[in-house]
């Protein structure tokens, strides 16, 4: 049996380069595993080989997508790899971004079975998981353990060209195309276990969610925005030095509402973000790089809006869960209608 | 937050560097922005380019209020 | 209603001069049943045969299963209105002759039957490949229209069924199940903590080979009922349909309900099964939703906590589906719908004609577009002439060496929407 050849895709923060304030870190091709490639290799034994290592900023990637999908394309086409593996990119949004759109393209244009890991909530798992075969692993790496020996299990039948199995056999995310398999259950024994536990309240599972609905129509276009109250809010974690309300920098569990009456511009002595997700730097020396409050008030001088709402609110984007941002904004959001709000400017990194 | 503003009533317009992540969480009027640390800045500009940089997005933010649209719309920054 | 059920274990069928039951052998005379057959006007010829597990054969066009069963205690017999007359069938005692189908076949109605393998990947998708059926195929009389000739087709084998599964009457059971369906106000009174749970089975009604009879009655004709489930393990409900031979819900599937049997099981301990309602898919809007208002209106009034909901069929149906799942989750009932999906050949396309939110709790029994590769076998029963027309089958599906390529949509009971298999998709 011959051993297959893998390229694997990383970020500079998994090849050891560093944080965000290497982000921007460009392509670069090298022997071998590198970081979690030495999980991989000890999974896949002797059925497969990782001869090349592509480490990427996450930035980078994401800020110049076509030069990083050619610049990565031209490296991988001469490596005659079987497989392509991207990540895991648990819940690292722009990691994860990365990954599946790499991924897509290597399959895409160069036919190589592709394949990536990330946490149900990424972005990347909503955009790519009905093109690709994306593991599911846990929102930080601590999951890595539990997620390489299933991306080296169906990476293995992914470059062998053997049939995929259902996701819930392969644990893939589902989301992309329907697989047929045989349950230990017949449906009739499964339709009441689930009836049991939707009349006790408890959590089951729906063997095919209905397809997403969740579009809100736009609401008119505002009629004279001379006149208008306009409110900023940020994802990307503005708040005044010092953190007071302690929004946490992943995963948030709150969100901050800050009074900038009588604030003109958001200085390095008195704003900083808590996002700790995206280099710091630039938000943390100017602030209204990411909530932009100076244009906003010259708007408001010049008579381009009514007024500035003098409220805004902020919280951390990075892996925190749909389902609290939902609520977040959920509550916030009836704050403004009641404060007869007319625009939302939000911001996002 | 983006659908629950918009749900709440009120238009929101998006101004986000990644447009096709703003595209699959469902915002109707989508702004592109810089980039992903400064979405509304440059720090390789002087000070008073990168105001005028933040202004023509904000205006085009401004405008995207104001336009009427059927669906998910992305105003490119002019 | 109480209904004590004996099932007698078939292990072989042999034909034989004297009909009888003898140490797990069912022997069947095939000249009486020829002439029980051709008491029939419209049929000019029968054949038989016997196809058990693991053999190299392939039964084709399907039209019906039916599981040999008969009335040992208790008011009314097998198939009332149809084969027996109008009497409530549903309590006493019945006596089953288990792991023995037989299998209706010949000339095509529709496009709608379906194959039976015995061994091979294609015997992994029907449950039918796990009994011993006794094979009837009929030969109809020239110039039938196709309503007579489904008809002829469908009482012939409900009475070979009949009078096999009277062979059994004064047989001891192997083993005995008894189902107790209590009155609403008993069961509320012997069960007076648990979530009261009804079953409402939607029946095919769409017209010609896709009817549902109940009693006798044209079940498009119906609107939404109730009756005890004893009374559909006594042939109550009987098939006319043959819907994609994949999810038409064959008179064996009836008979053996699995949502019942399972209700059932959890009776008295984790529920308690209070009403069994029946409700029809037709053809036109205002049909379908009359009877899903009915539905609901039924499931109001009975103060039901929860209902499971069982399709038969796809496309149009799953509307009513919808309809009927939207209605009664309205009402504050707790709904489970079980249904399959026709998600395209690379099942990439949207699974279900319909859809709503409310529909959060699903059960699916498959995709049925996904194809299949069955090889040839060494004996066809009836006739493969017509697997490029059935549905799931297509033009230039048989390959040199016999072998048939297929969508399981033509396998009979492949993606069933009761429940009866393990088959599911993710």
């Amino acid at each position: 049996m011959s051993t297959f050849k893998v390229v694997h895709y990383i970020n500079q923060f998994y090849a050891g380069v560093g944080g965000e304030e290497h982000a921007d870190y460009k392509p670069e091709l090298r022997d071998g595993p590198v970081g979690p490639g030495a999980a991989f290799t000890a999974a896949f034994g002797d059925k497969a080989k990782i001869i090349k290592t592509i480490v990427c900023g996450d930035s980078y990637f994401n800020e110049n997508p076509d030069e990083a999908k050619k610049t990565l394309i031209d490296m991988i086409r001469d490596c005659g790899a079987d497989l392509f593996i991207a990540g895991p990119a648990f819940n690292a949004g722009r990691y994860g971004v990365a990954c599946g759109t790499i991924c897509a393209a290597v399959s895409e244009q160069l036919g190589i079975p592709v394949l990536t890991g990330m946490f149900e909530e990424n972005p990347g798992a909503e955009m790519f998981k009905d093109k690709l075969h994306i593991i599911a692993t846990g929102s930080s790496a601590t999951g890595m353990r539990t997620a390489v020996p299933k991306m080296a299990a169906l990476g293995l039948k992914l470059a062998a060209g053997e049939s995929v199995g259902a996701s819930i056999e392969e644990g893939y995310l589902p989301g992309g195309a329907r697989v047929n398999f045989f349950e230990k259950e017949r449906g009739s024994k499964r339709a009441v276990d689930m009836l049991l536990k939707k009349l006790a309240g408890a959590p089951f599972v729906t063997e095919y969610p209905m397809p997403d609905f969740d579009r809100v129509a736009p609401n008119p276009a505002v009629l004279d925005i001379t006149k208008a109250t306009v409110a900023l809010v940020t994802s990307g974690g503005i708040v005044p030095k010092g953190n007071p309300d302690r929004i946490e920098s992943s995963s948030a569990s709150r969100y901050g509402e800050y009074d900038i009456t009588g604030v003109n511009d958001l200085t390095a002595e008195t704003y900083e973000t808590a996002h700790g997700g995206y280099d710091p730097v630039y938000a943390n020396q100017d602030a209204d790089r990411v909530l932009p409050v100076d244009i906003m008030r010259a708007f408001e001088k010049e008579g381009k809006i009514g007024k500035l709402y003098n409220k805004f609110y902020t919280t951390v984007g990075n892996g925190t869960s749909t389902k609290s941002s939902k609520h977040f904004a959920k509550e916030f959001a009836k704050k403004l209608k009641d404060d007869n709000v007319q625009v939302v400017i939000l911001t996002s990194t | 937050m983006v659908k629950e503003i918009e749900r709440a009533g009120i238009p929101v317009v998006h101004i986000c560097t990644v447009t096709p992540i703003s595209m699959t969480v469902g915002a109707n009027r989508i702004v592109p922005a810089v980039a992903i640390p400064h979405p509304l800045g440059n720090p390789a500009l002087s000070a008073d380019e990168e105001k005028a940089l933040r202004r023509k997005i904000l205006t085009t933010a401004l405008e995207a209020a104001c336009t009427e649209v059927d669906g998910q719309t992305i105003f490119e920054v002019k | 209603m109480k209904l004590e059920v004996g099932y007698i274990q078939i292990r072989d069928i042999q034909f034989g001069e004297t009909p009888m039951v003898k140490d797990g052998t069912l022997y069947v005379n095939a000249g009486e049943l020829e002439a029980l057959v051709l008491e029939d006007e419209y049929l000019a010829a029968v054949s038989f045969d016997i196809a058990r597990p693991g053999e190299s054969v392939r039964i084709s066009p399907v039209k019906d299963v039916i599981e040999p069963r008969a009335k040992v205690e208790g008011s009314g017999d097998i198939f009332p209105g149809v084969i027996s007359k109008v009497d409530t069938v549903g309590s006493g005692k019945t006596h089953v002759l288990r792991g023995a189908a037989v299998v209706t076949v010949g000339k095509i109605v529709g496009f709608q039957e379906g194959i039976i393998d015995m061994t091979g990947l294609g015997a992994q998708y029907t449950p039918f490949s796990k009994t011993v059926n006794l094979v009837a195929n009929f030969t109809p009389k020239d110039g039938l229209s196709a309503h007579e000739y489904e008809a002829a087709a469908r009482k012939a084998g409900l009475k070979i069924a009949y009078a096999l599964g009277k062979l059994g009457v004064d047989m001891r059971p192997d083993d005995t199940k008894v189902y107790e369906f209590e009155s609403l106000v008993e069961g509320l009174k012997k069960y007076p903590d648990l979530p009261r749970v009804g079953y409402v089975q939607m029946l095919q009604s769409q017209g010609l080979l896709h009817d549902t009879y109940v009693y006798g009655v044209d079940m498009k004709q119906s609107i939404t009922t109730m009756l005890s489930p004893t009374e559909i393990m006594d042939g109550a409900i009987i098939s006319g349909n043959c819907v994609s031979a994949c999810d038409k819900n064959t008179t064996y599937h009836h008979q053996n309900n699995p949502v019942i049997e399972d209700l059932f099981s959890e009776h008295g301990k984790t529920l308690n099964f209070t009403a069994m309602i029946i409700t029809n898919e037709n053809v036109y809007l205002a049909d379908k939703i009359r009877s899903s208002d009915w539905t609901a209106k039924l499931v109001d009034q009975l103060d039901l906590d929860g209902v499971i909901i069982s399709q038969e069929g796809f496309g149009n149906p799953d509307t009513d589906l919808i309809m009927n799942c939207k209605k009664t989750e309205a009402t504050g009932t707790k709904t489970v719908i079980i249904t399959n999906e026709y998600a395209g050949r690379d099942g990439t396309s949207q699974s279900l004609a319909d859809a709503d939110p409310s529909a959060d709790a699903l059960v699916t029994g498959g995709n049925s577009n996904q194809v299949v590769t069955l090889p040839k076998l060494d004996k066809v029963i009836g006739t493969l002439e017509y697997t490029e027309k059935i549905a799931g089958g297509f033009a230039g599906n048989t390959d040199a060496q016999g072998s048939i390529t297929v969508e399981i949509q033509a396998i009979t009971g492949a993606t069933n929407e009761l429940g009866f298999n393990l088959l599911s998709a993710r």
